[in-house]
């Protein structure tokens, strides 16, 4: 096991840059997940940590180690691919045993791991079986098999889960979770599904366009995310954003929204600002008839309600644009219908409309 | 082509007529292509005299013409000098064309393009250009009348690299970054990984080969003068010039000659028909 330092690391090809000098350390035994949109640097940054792309600038630590110059072999990691890499004509056995290529165990030895690995990840029945009879999520099972059965000081996942189907893919999450809380393995997964980077993390590393925008743990993220950006990310359905001005009583959402109250809210000091206001859906608390004990009041009429069985979700059209709100399951909802949501004031996250960073 | 589902009944209770043209069609292109084939083999069961009398079926067949062949040492020798030929030349292609073809297909480096074009390019000129050139090289260099001078324009093809590359291109790079990751080196990564994702193409590159140079004539021919060293096709002209043209004993050993290509053709019946639909397709 081991600590991965990234110093400045950053990856140009000619002139176009697409990692810029990203700062990040993975502690030993961590599962850090980098996620964002496709585009955004992420697998270039776990390919450098790899050694399959050379490193354009900054320095790479493994377990102390520089390790910019070294060959992927003798970085002592592993990892699993997108589409599992295992090979067809190989069987199963074959290809976890294909993780011990340089090792210098005996033969006997050599089983005993593929054994062991297999028990591991209930693979055994099909030890002599070809990955053309097997499931995806056996396949899945067999790539991370070859990854573990040599002891690596760290696994990279590069989105593992994406060729699996929902379900699998739900259960699979589950099983790499439950794998690294017995392992206690230092681990890097890439995504860009934030549901996954949420459940599997122990801290977050949000990218965008070669950056890291937000480093912490899936609810700190959550709670307090630093720009609309991440904000909009994390999150589903992903949070609300209102276009406002700073007033001595509170914001502004402009004349053509009067549904919107944001008035009596605590006082600011920074009136005429514009900003953006962010509103998770799970914040909003559908209202009755009379009801009207929040601050922030906001009223629509419903395009659309989404059942998901214990809520419902509603897309709901304002004077201007349009939010999406949780609302009861046993709330009846019908296009057309005048909807009112109240909110708390400290569940709106103000951000800068120019920086777009959070502003407090 | 299209199914026709609204009409399911036709199918099963009449022929089409355009299935009627296709098997006419066909079967015409059948007759064709058995004539001379049955030809060749009535031919070689007739004795010297009945060969001018045109008849399918010999009056009188006989396998004397097979034991005179068989018995008579040059045809063994030129026999197993195609066989050894055809073998060595096929092995080499297999390593060097989809060695060569795993480069320029797997890896970026500078004037990768350019070297691909050239070999490409190769292959628009004719083997009757080439042969000049070949000859003035093998006899510069002392390979006239030897195995290697008949062997060494076939060892590396540029077809075969063409083939092959197409395929590599289709191997995952992850299978390779996989194995590079588990600490292979480059070469075991292209021996142990790659080629065994290939094993099709690299089967229709095989036959391909074989068949090329076992009925292969110009070449042979130009670069040979010692009747030992003959092959089989070059072996068999040479009943025609010798003496008088002895059509039954050249129509026996031209019998014998498809045997191996018969063999290997229907053991690699439906690796043969997807190389060729693969190449055609990618191509």
């Amino acid at each position: 096991m081991a600590r991965i330092e990234l110093d400045k690391i950053s990856k140009r090809y000619g002139n176009i840059a697409t990692v810029h000098g990203i700062d990040l350390t993975i502690e030993d035994g961590e599962f850090v997940v980098l996620v964002g949109p496709s585009g955004c640097g992420k697998s270039t940054t776990l390919r450098m940590i790899a050694g399959l792309e050379a490193i354009s600038g900054g320095t790479l630590r493994i377990g102390g180690e520089v390790v910019n110059n070294h060959e992927p072999k003798h970085r002592n990691i592993a990892m699993v691919f997108q589409n599992y890499a295992i090979y067809p004509h190989l069987t199963v056995a074959q290809n976890i045993g294909f993780g011990l290529y340089t090792s210098k165990l005996s033969k006997a030895e050599k089983q005993a791991r593929i054994g062991e690995t297999a028990k591991m990840l209930g693979l055994e029945p099909y030890l002599e079986r070809r990955p053309a009879a097997l499931s995806g999520g056996q396949r899945q099972r067999v790539a991370i098999g070859r990854a573990m059965v040599r002891d690596p000081v760290a696994f990279l996942f590069d989105e593992p889960l994406s060729n699996l189907d929902a379900q699998l893919r739900g259960q699979m999450r589950l099983e790499i979770k439950q794998l690294h809380q017995r392992l206690r393995s230092t681990i890097v997964f890439v995504t860009h599904d934030q549901v996954e980077a949420m459940s599997l993390a122990d801290r977050i590393v949000v990218m965008r366009e070669g950056r890291i925008l937000q480093v912490g743990a899936p609810m700190e993220l959550y709670n307090r995310p630093v720009d609309i950006f991440t904000a909009r990310f994390i999150g589903t359905p992903e949070m609300n954003m209102i276009d406002a001005t700073v007033t001595n009583a509170g914001f502004d959402a402009g004349p053509n929204n009067p549904a919107l109250r944001l008035t009596s809210l605590p006082a600011r000091t920074d009136a005429g600002r514009a900003v953006v206001l962010g509103i998770r859906p799970q914040e909003l608390t559908l209202l009755t008839d009379g009801q009207d004990d929040f601050p922030i009041r906001i009223e629509g009429k419903v395009r659309v309600a989404e059942p998901q069985g214990p809520e419902t979700f509603v897309l709901v059209d304002l004077p201007t644009g349009h939010i999406v709100a949780r609302a009861p399951a046993a709330a009846i909802l019908r296009p057309g219908d005048s909807v009112a949501f109240g909110a708390h004031p400290d569940s709106l996250r103000i951000f800068d409309k120019a920086s777009e960073r959070l502003v407090a | 082509m299209v199914d026709q589902p609204a009409q399911p009944a036709r199918r099963h209770s009449n022929i089409r007529p355009g299935r009627i043209v296709a098997w006419t069609v066909l079967f015409l292109g059948g007759v064709v292509m058995m004539t001379p084939l049955l030809f060749m083999f009535s031919t070689s069961l007739k004795s010297a005299g009945q060969v001018y009398d045109l008849k399918l079926i010999p009056t009188d067949p006989s396998f004397a013409n097979y034991i005179k062949v068989l018995s008579d040492g040059r045809f063994s020798r030129w026999f197993l000098n195609s066989v050894g030929i055809a073998t060595i030349v096929t092995l080499s292609c297999l390593f060097f064309d989809s060695l060569v073809a795993y480069t320029l297909a797997k890896f970026r480096f500078p004037g990768r393009q350019v070297v691909f074009l050239a070999i490409l390019s190769t292959l628009m000129i004719p083997t009757e250009m080439l042969v000049i050139p070949w000859y003035l090289m093998a006899s510069k260099l002392g390979w006239v009348d030897t195995y290697w001078g008949i062997m060494f324009p076939g060892l590396i093809t540029a077809f075969g690299v063409f083939l092959m590359k197409q395929f590599f291109e289709t191997v995952p790079d992850d299978f390779l970054e996989a194995a590079r990751i588990d600490g292979l080196n480059e070469f075991a990564i292209w021996w142990k990984v790659a080629l065994p994702l290939v094993t099709p193409a690299l089967s229709a590159l095989a036959i391909f080969t074989f068949l090329g140079n076992w009925t292969a004539f110009f070449w042979p021919l130009i670069v040979t003068t010692d009747s030992a060293l003959y092959t089989l096709p070059v072996g068999l002209s040479s009943f025609a010039v010798e003496q008088s043209i002895q059509w039954e004993l050249i129509m026996t050993g031209a019998s014998l000659a498809t045997i191996p290509t018969l063999m290997i053709f229907l053991f690699f019946q439906r690796y043969i028909v997807r190389g060729v639909m693969l190449a055609g397709v990618k191509g």
